[in-house]
């Protein structure tokens, strides 16, 4: 077993689970969530960094959603505490948090069925004039602001190759489309911390590449980035910082090398396999794979000879 | 016979028409556009209708302060509807921030009370009780309106008037609905957590749209006592109902569906009852009374509506592709 490295570029002092950031952009401090009998999130301290890109894993269960939700005004800890850039969110109702640039997406994806892709991304656009009531009617007061705000969505969709669906509802999107839509979406609004719970989940491997190339771009235009995933495929090529949780608590953290030979992680989460890359079976694996494949149909075969029997 | 549907005909335009596509433009913002479940849209416009009628009866500023009539008109207007934003606030404010059902639940029951409160006997001096309001306690300042600028026959200028509200309605709705709030708002209407996400003040929007359709609702309620006299009973949850079916038959977050499915709506009950007028009086119905028969109405705007529902759900004016998706 690989002790991990001691120190790290983002972590002042020494890295370990709750390690305190050269420069956190959020920063939790003894966040309980209870559902009943069962706590979901007991998070003691953690930090966030500022430019980087965070994954958050974790087996089912976690507490990965919840703790999401919480750190986003969704949900309401038991207690506990948070900042975001320096000012406490604690407390702070869901619009608000988005507001002040910590921007979210959901596991199970929330696109606005009747309303057009091009719709969708036009409402995620802050600052809004035509959103207020009073300015509502009259269009020359909005019309300037919508058509800058129509072009950057144009942009957007073209990135997240869209472009076509525009005038579609969003229902009749397919379920990776719309996670495509959402998080070209949370984007519109221009956020400093862009939180995605699960975002390639659904996303057909021909786009994963430029989904990860998508997320990268954050990090390029400035962004941070906290994600949660189970494709370890994307934690280890895009993230430079792992956060693990089991069981509502975070049990590791450090740089995504390292975090993979954890063995507490491996044995909490992981599995003794996960360094098996399915993309590249060598040929005695295929073998053994066909083998295997071999005996069983003997087996069917000899169980359907029995039932005949 | 002809002249029965030539009766309804006539009622294709009456004031009455005009109030039910009012009350259902206003719940199509509520429902269609915003998704918000009112079902006491009748309690809206027994407020309007109300504030409008006691505040005429008892202040009268035309008689007590020499105010022009137009201004009384307007005045009580006004008190028609600022009631009815209070009604808004009052069933907003704790249910909005809830799940959609609450709303359905306090508003069925908010509209009940309004009546109940409305007949009680202890205010008889306000509202009339049981009795009401009768029309000459309040349609002086809408005559003397009429009086020196048009000199129309009172029914022909009520009819002007209520089409041109509803007209100004149609207008507001087209408008706000094109608008980003509008977005806001069907964003809302299909999943608020969502909106809430983009930074939006979900509960705000929530307030703004009950609140406008409310006011419309209240609008509605004037409109529909002005060839009548304000009667607590004329704002049963029927009535509710009613507004509702107006609307499902035109199309819920459709600008004119509204409009002619309250046209319709009122048309059709019209001319079903009519028709089982005309046959009471051959003696079909043998011993039920007139009254009784009436009633039966109910049942063919019943079926009307299963029928609806089953041939074409979206409404007449409805997009059926809005339907085809398990949203
Ligand atoms: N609203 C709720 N009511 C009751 N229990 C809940 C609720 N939400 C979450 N839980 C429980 O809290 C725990 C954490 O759930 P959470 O959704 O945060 O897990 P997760 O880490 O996101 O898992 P996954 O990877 O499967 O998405 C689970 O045991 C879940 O059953
Ligand atoms: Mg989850």
């Amino acid at each position: 077993m690989s002790s991990p490295t001691k120190t790290h570029p983002l972590v002042q002092g020494e890295v370990g689970p709750g390690c305190a950031k050269v420069d956190p952009i959020v920063v939790a401090d003894a966040v309980k969530r209870q559902f009943g009998g069962l706590t979901a999130v007991d998070v003691a301290h953690l930090e966030i960094p500022r430019g980087a890109i965070t994954a958050l894993i974790g087996p089912n269960g976690a507490g990965k959603t919840t703790f999401f939700n919480l750190l986003t005004g969704f949900d309401k800890p038991n207690e506990g505490t948070w900042s975001f850039e320096g000012s406490s969110l604690a407390g702070v109702p869901a619009y608000k948090v988005a507001r002040r640039g910590m921007v979210r997406t959901f596991q199970l994806t929330k696109s606005l069925g009747r309303l057009t892709v091009l719709q969708n991304m036009l409402l995620g656009a802050t600052g809004q004039r035509g959103e207020r009531f009073g300015s509502a009617f009259w269009s020359f007061l909005w019309r300037k602001q919508e058509n800058e705000n129509t072009v950057r969505a144009d942009d957007l969709l073209a990135r997240f190759k869209l472009d076509a669906k525009r005038e579609d509802f969003a229902a009749s999107l397919s379920g990776g489309q719309r996670k495509l839509l959402e998080m070209a979406r949370a984007l519109m609004s221009k956020p400093t911390l862009v939180m995605l719970d699960e975002p390639m989940a659904g996303v057909n491997p021909a786009l994963t590449q430029s989904l990860l190339d998508h997320v990268l771009g954050l990090k390029a235009d400035g962004m941070s980035v906290l994600f949660v995933e189970h494709d370890m495929h994307m934690v280890r090529h895009i993230s430079d910082w792992v956060i693990v949780m089991a069981e509502g608590k975070v049990v590791a953290e450090g740089p995504p090398e390292s975090i993979m030979q954890d063995q507490a992680v491996v044995d909490a989460y992981l599995g003794a396999h996960h360094d098996t890359d399915l993309g590249t079976l060598t040929n005695q694996q295929v073998r053994q794979i066909e083998q295997e494949a071999a005996q069983e149909l003997d087996e069917v075969q000899a169980t359907r000879e029995e039932d005949k029997a | 016979m002809l002249d029965v549907l030539l009766g309804s005909l006539g009622e294709l335009i009456s004031p009455s028409s005009a109030a039910y596509a009012l009350a259902a433009i206003g719940l199509g913002i509520h429902f269609g556009y915003s998704g918000l479940l009112n079902f006491g849209q009748a309690g809206f416009m027994a407020i309007g209708a109300y504030g409008f009628a006691v505040f005429t009866s008892l202040v009268d500023p035309t008689a007590t302060w020499g105010w022009p009539p137009l201004l009384s008109l307007l005045a009580a207007t006004l008190v028609g509807v600022a009631a009815s934003v209070v009604f808004a606030l009052i069933l907003g404010i704790p249910t909005l921030r809830l799940r959609g059902d609450y709303l359905a639940i306090v508003t069925i029951a908010a509209a009940e009370i309004v009546r109940y409160v409305a007949r009680t006997q202890d205010l008889t001096d306000v509202t009339g009780g049981s009795q009401g309001i009768r029309g000459n306690q309040f349609k002086g300042d809408i005559q003397a309106v009429n009086d020196g600028f048009l000199d129309l026959p009172t029914g022909t200028w009520y009819t002007v008037v209520s089409w041109a509200l509803v007209v100004v309605a149609i207008v507001v709705v087209w408008g706000i609905m094109r608008s980003p709030w509008g977005r806001v708002v069907k964003g809302i209407r299909e999943d608020e957590d969502a909106v809430r996400s983009l930074g939006k003040n979900v509960y705000a929007y929530k307030m703004q749209a009950l609140v406008l359709g409310g006011v419309m609702g209240a609008v509605a309620g004037i409109l529909l006592v002005f060839p009548r006299s304000v009667q607590a009973d004329g704002f049963a949850t029927i009535l509710t109902f009613n507004v509702w079916t107006a609307l499902l038959l035109g199309g819920a977050a459709t600008v004119l569906g509204p409009v002619l499915g309250g046209v319709l709506f009122w048309f059709l009950l019209s001319f079903v009852r009519g028709v089982i007028g005309e046959l009471h009086t051959l003696g079909v119905f043998g011993s039920t009374t007139a009254t009784q028969a009436g009633q039966l109405a109910f049942v063919f705007v019943g079926l009307a509506l299963i029928a609806l529902v089953v041939f074409r759900p979206q409404g007449v004016m409805g997009n059926k592709k809005e339907l085809s998706f398990n949203v």
